[in-house]
């Protein structure tokens, strides 16, 4: 997990297509540059950032299931709740599972939890559009380097 | 009005803070209501959800860019409301 680059899942650990569901891993770095202003002194992961990890959770199983076929982007964050602190050094899993998959949008269910302990979790909406220009290229890259094996596109 | 145009009206008031009163059977989703796009996805989900359909936004998108068929066909809400009727109806058939 690199904070300040947004590369929020280390890797993947399931990823189930006839279930429509993932779960990731990460592990919250130790020092960040993000915890030098939130907060100094108490370093505490910000929850935006957490809510871009079950974002980013959700993108990957949209990405999985589609096969690189569309980009999602994030358009609505609903019923986000943030139930506990994350400090550094946190072992991190996300769930995400497909809820809704409609014309040009998906909604996704997600959740952090660490150890058992609930995090935070939302409701999230994507956007999917084609990919713009060469970031089908830089997808393909993160998927294959967090253990993401899609299926193939339709 | 029938009990479609109610539920969409409903949602398109909520989703947009529209004042209901402003939402009728000829507005047009766009041009009279000022909906975008990506709010129109955000009540897509809404509708998808209320009826349990999928409205083919990306054909109906795709004809409009096109021209193959005016955009008051699919995005005037009399006109909206008919094409969910059709798809509930064809799900249930």
């Amino acid at each position: 997990m690199r904070l300040e680059y947004f590369d929020m899942i280390d890797r993947v650990v399931a990823f189930d297509p006839s279930q429509k569901r993932i779960v990731t891993r990460s592990t919250v770095p130790a020092e960040s540059p993000v915890f030098e202003g939130h907060f100094p002194g108490h370093p505490l992961v910000p929850g935006v950032l957490l809510t871009e990890t079950m974002a980013q959770a959700s993108g990957y199983l949209l990405l999985g299931l589609n096969g690189l076929s569309q980009m999602p982007f994030l358009m609505t964050v609903d019923k986000a709740r943030f139930r506990t602190f994350v400090e550094p050094r946190t072992e991190l899993q996300a769930e995400a599972e497909l809820i809704i998959e409609g014309s040009g949008y998906a909604a996704t269910k997600a959740k952090l939890s660490s150890e058992g302990k609930p995090i935070c979790d939302a409701e999230l909406r994507f956007r999917l559009m084609p990919f713009p220009a060469d970031m089908r290229a830089l997808m393909q890259s993160r998927i294959e380097a967090i253990g993401l094996t899609p299926e193939p596109a339709p | 009005m029938s009990a479609t145009f109610e539920t969409v009206a409903g949602i398109i008031s909520e989703t947009c803070d529209i004042p209901r009163d402003k939402i009728t059977p000829q507005s047009h989703a766009i041009d009279d209501l000022g909906i975008d796009s990506l709010a129109f996805l955000d009540i897509a989900f809404a509708i998808d959800k209320a009826f349990g359909i999928k409205l083919p936004l990306e054909q109906w998108t795709q004809e409009v860019n096109e021209g193959k068929a005016p955009a008051e066909q699919y995005f005037v809400l009399e006109n909206l409301c008919k094409r969910i009727d059709d798809l509930v109806a064809a799900k249930k058939a």
